[in-house]
């Protein structure tokens, strides 16, 4: 049996740890290798990065980060943000990183998750979809509608269909972040995590408003995700990967412990 | 001095880094020569083994490899490089593979959808039969997997290590002076760089 997986997610800026609320104030908050070592010996699963750099020419700042932690972190981690080509993605892997985590570029070139997955192959290619919740109308029958820029543009895309969109095109997982429920801390979006979780076959990751241990329990049975992802409550040590751990095996759930 | 086979397999500086971090003296290497006359040698792997086997192929690397075999250099493979030793694959219309170990790569294929293809994410390893290389390691101990496809040696006893998804199948098979492992040790954590260590001090 596979374990669930708890992965963190760290948002970086020009070389520094930053963790968006609702996407608007950032601050910075530290060393994202430190970071990522530091949970790498406490037994997390997984690391995400995104690269939320605004300025072009201090990109390769991310890849500086990337090789060191390669050097020192030896379980899987994904580096997403500003990733619009197959040569931007090789870098990344070139750097060290497992996967690559494609978002705007994707919804506004779909092909890029086929060239990549064609490049790489499936299981490095993550696509990461935010996510709003709206009115149900033609074209957005679900409710949830894809937006991009950090949530300030909304792209008339049905999240479902694009989660099955992406699928197709060779994505080997998706994360399904919730700007809803983002930076709330009042548990994951159950409803919209459990829709795609249904709709497609590769391993959904659950983001946004993981507050507590509960509302991973809650992701991972009610919402059917295969992995949940977690930042305020670890960055902030609300709680640590062992406590969040020893909730969810108490509770029945397969987690690997270190 | 372990040699990693470069053959443009995409973890092999992945595997690289860890032996760095371990302290285990490595180089990595694409010539043929280098790796019959080499003292230990990581077959890595990622992709698909149609691609993998041409490259081999082109850099006379599968020849390479079985004379090193053949002369009892300890060889430790990785993922595709647990495949790729078998006689064949399944995967691309059936690719012949370097046939040092007899049996083949077969692919996962489940009627319970909930079962998700690939196998991706970590998973415990069970110990069905002791051997060095999986010295210190504990029951439930979990190791990252990512495929599609799975070692399946002819013989049970070149199986040393199972996993369970769907069944039960075997993610640690070797003969003699080969071992390899279809999960990634050297992306799974203190357990998978110890697994490393056990190779380095592997003594026949």
């Amino acid at each position: 049996m596979l374990s669930k997986r708890i992965i963190s997610c760290l948002d970086v800026r020009d070389g520094k740890l930053a963790k968006s609320v609702k996407f608007v104030d950032t601050i910075d908050i530290g060393d994202p290798v430190v970071q990522a070592k530091k949970y790498y010996e406490e037994g997390l699963d997984e690391l995400v990065f995104y690269d939320i750099t605004a300025s072009s020419d201090k990109r390769n700042i991310m890849l500086d980060v990337v090789n060191a932690v390669a050097e020192q972190v030896f379980i899987p981690f994904s580096v997403g943000g500003g990733l619009r080509t197959v040569e931007d993605c090789s870098r990344v892997l070139l750097a060290g990183a497992e996967k690559i985590n494609v978002n705007s570029a994707a919804v506004r070139r779909p092909e890029l998750i086929r060239e990549a997955a064609e490049a790489f192959g499936s299981q490095a290619v993550v696509l990461s979809m935010d996510i709003l919740r709206v009115d149900p109308a033609p074209g957005l029958e679900s409710g949830y509608e894809i937006v991009i820029e950090g949530g300030r543009r909304r792209m008339g895309l049905d999240a479902i269909e694009w989660a099955k969109r992406g699928e197709e095109l060779g994505a080997g997982e998706l994360v399904i972040n919730s700007i809803d429920a983002d930076g709330t801390k009042e548990g994951y979006e159950i409803t919209l995590t459990r829709m795609v979780s249904e709709v497609v076959s590769i391993p959904v990751i659950a983001s946004g408003g993981g507050g507590t241990p509960e509302h991973l329990y809650d992701v991972l049975t009610k919402g059917k995700a295969d992995a949940a992802l977690v930042a305020s409550m670890l960055h902030y040590d609300e709680y640590s990967i062992d406590e969040i751990k020893d909730y969810l095996i108490e509770r029945g759930i397969k987690i690997r412990k270190v | 001095m372990i040699t990693i086979i470069d053959y443009k397999a995409g973890n092999l500086t992945s595997v690289q880094r860890a032996l760095m971090h371990l302290g285990i003296e490595n180089q990595i290497s694409k010539n043929p020569d280098v790796i019959r006359k080499a003292e230990r040698v990581i077959f890595p792997g990622v992709g698909a083994a149609g691609s993998a086997m041409e490259t081999l192929k082109e850099r006379n690397l599968d020849l390479a490899l079985k004379e090193s075999f053949e002369r009892g250099t300890p060889i430790l493979g990785i993922c595709l490089g647990s495949q790729i030793i078998l006689s064949m694959s399944e995967e691309d219309g059936n690719t012949l593979g370097l046939g040092i170990l007899s049996g083949r790569a077969s692919k996962f294929q489940f009627a319970d959808e909930t079962l998700k293809i690939p196998h991706m994410g970590w998973n415990a390893v069970k110990v069905v039969n002791p051997h060095p290389v999986l010295g210190h390691l504990n029951p439930g101990d979990e190791f990252y997997f990512v495929h599609s496809y799975y070692p399946q040696p002819e013989s049970a006893e070149n199986v040393f290590a199972t996993s369970e998804y769907g069944f039960e199948f075997p993610v640690a098979v070797g003969m003699d002076n080969l071992f390899a492992v279809q999960f990634h040790t050297e992306k799974s954590g203190p357990v998978g760089l110890q697994l490393l260590k056990n190779f380095a001090k592997w003594r026949l």
